[in-house]
């Protein structure tokens, strides 16, 4: 199985077993597990960037993103002796966690308010410039996104109405006027195809 | 639910893996994970897909952010591993740090004034937002979690902790979907002899209900008596053995849970 890298291409790459570099997100986790502060700096060094970034794109507001992505890295640290390698990158763990709380922020926030979806795309759409800024510097990313341009469109749409907008199924299938019960499908044939094409997972 | 290894619960989980299920669905679908290892495998693989979705969007967090979330971490004691046998506890806590920790984007208010004893005089005060969340939700059901871990384990669970210049903590998580709180106690004082501590389930009355004594110092994990769902704070005061009705000190500790996310 190959495992998603929390660090940067172009860091020492070691195929095998992911606990076998101390610098990798995994062995990091092991770390923490036993109360390692340091590794847990090491391992907030390492992948803050990616969490942080899909937090702000999921709940669009700085300063929310910054309080989620507190959340985020406790429950990391806390739940750090619980992550099982063989279910999983660290990282994916990792993102399972900040994604999961973004959308609850998200869904919540529109429970106790009114919905109101022009307000939100107006004021808090995030700075879009910055985070291509940064993504450009990866060629990882560069081959994410061929990935994704690989996908259908409707594919895609749905993917990310589903992950970055923190939109249920049946609500992408609403905003994409696609029979009910199909947006699932996409969802799920969009991320297969997304794995397979950049062969991670399996 | 039970049985189904039909088409319609497998094809869930690329939305599950998303996040994109309705409450009903997820909790259906999760039923059904905890028996299909192909669903496992399958969320698992599209959860690495997933997360490549953010690798473009990368984007640095503020630096204040890293002070206070290692801050944050020295004062909550990572969970242990989860073992067939009870585990041992006592070696994987962390050491907490007693140093003044500033918190971020939370104002304290403090209630109550705490005194007297060394055990806790005023500086160091924390409040940490440590939500839990269930994250592989194939894991053992939540019945047979102790009752201490079923609140530290609720994805609403949120803990407040504060540690004191002779290196003693203490932590209060409590979960409203629980109606409990739990009290984590690292080398405390003894109370003074003839003395409990006694743990106080205050509400925005000021109101103080007795939740529970505790004999000794030193570390304890404890689950508060009594619904802990609405109370804003949690005390601590010493009373003689036996414990009160009514605090009868000040207050040597207090835990403010009101700017916990509920
Ligand atoms: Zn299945």
């Amino acid at each position: 199985m190959t495992h998603l890298r929390a660090t940067a291409p172009g860091s020492p790459e070691g195929e095998s077993g992911a606990v076998s570099d101390t610098s990798e997100p995994a062995a990091l986790l092991q770390r923490c597990g036993r109360g390692d502060e340091a590794a847990f700096a090491a391992l907030y060094d390492a992948t803050s960037p990616r969490v942080f970034g899909l937090v702000l794109r999921v709940v669009r507001d700085r300063n929310q993103a910054e309080e989620v992505t507190q959340e985020v890295f406790l429950e990391v640290w806390r739940h750090s002796a619980r992550y099982d390698a063989a279910r999983g990158s660290a990282i994916s763990w990792l993102l399972t966690i900040a994604h999961r709380r973004a959308v609850d922020r998200v869904r919540s926030a529109e429970a106790s308010t009114a919905r109101d979806t022009t307000y939100h795309q107006q004021t808090q759409v995030p700075d879009h410039d910055s985070t291509a800024e940064a993504a450009h510097a990866s060629l990882e990313a560069h081959r994410v996104r061929q990935a994704v341009q690989s996908l259908t469109e409707v594919q895609r749409e749905a993917l990310e109405l589903a992950y970055f907008s923190g939109y249920t199924h049946t609500e992408v299938a609403a905003l994409l006027d696609l029979p009910l019960g199909t947006a699932k499908t996409r969802i799920r044939d969009g991320l297969i195809r997304l794995r397979d094409t950049m062969g991670v997972g399996q | 639910m039970s049985e189904s290894h039909n088409d319609a619960i497998h094809a869930l989980s690329g939305a599950y893996a998303v996040d994109a299920l309705h409450d009903e669905e997820r909790q259906a679908f999760e039923q059904h994970l905890q028996r299909c290892a192909e669903c496992q495998e399958e969320v698992t693989s599209l959860r690495e897909a997933a997360a490549l979705l953010a690798l473009p969007e990368e984007v640095p967090p503020p630096a204040g952010l890293r002070d206070a979330v290692l801050a944050a971490a020295a004062q909550v004691r990572p969970l242990p591993p989860e073992v067939d046998q009870p585990a041992p506890r006592a070696e994987t806590r962390p050491t907490p740090e007693s140093a003044t920790v500033v918190p971020f984007r939370r104002r304290l208010q403090t209630l109550g004034s705490r005194s007297r004893l060394a055990l806790v005089a005023a500086a160091a005060v924390v409040v940490t937002a440590a939500g839990v969340g269930i994250t592989q939700p194939w894991e053992p059901d939540t019945a047979t979690y102790t009752a201490t871990e079923r609140v530290l384990e609720a994805p609403d669970a949120a803990s407040v902790s504060q540690s004191f210049p002779d290196g003693s903590s203490a932590t209060v998580t409590r979960s409203p979907s629980q109606g409990k709180a739990v009290l984590e106690t690292h080398d405390m004082d003894q109370p003074p002899s003839g003395h409990v501590f006694q743990l106080w389930l205050m509400d925005d009355e000021g109101t103080a209900r007795p939740a529970g004594t505790m004999g000794s110092g030193g570390d304890h994990e404890m689950v508060l008596d009594g619904d802990a769902a609405e109370a804003t704070a949690v005390g601590i005061t010493v009373e003689p053995e036996g414990g009160s009705e009514q605090p009868t000190t000040e207050p040597i500790a207090m835990f403010d849970l009101g700017e916990a996310p509920a």
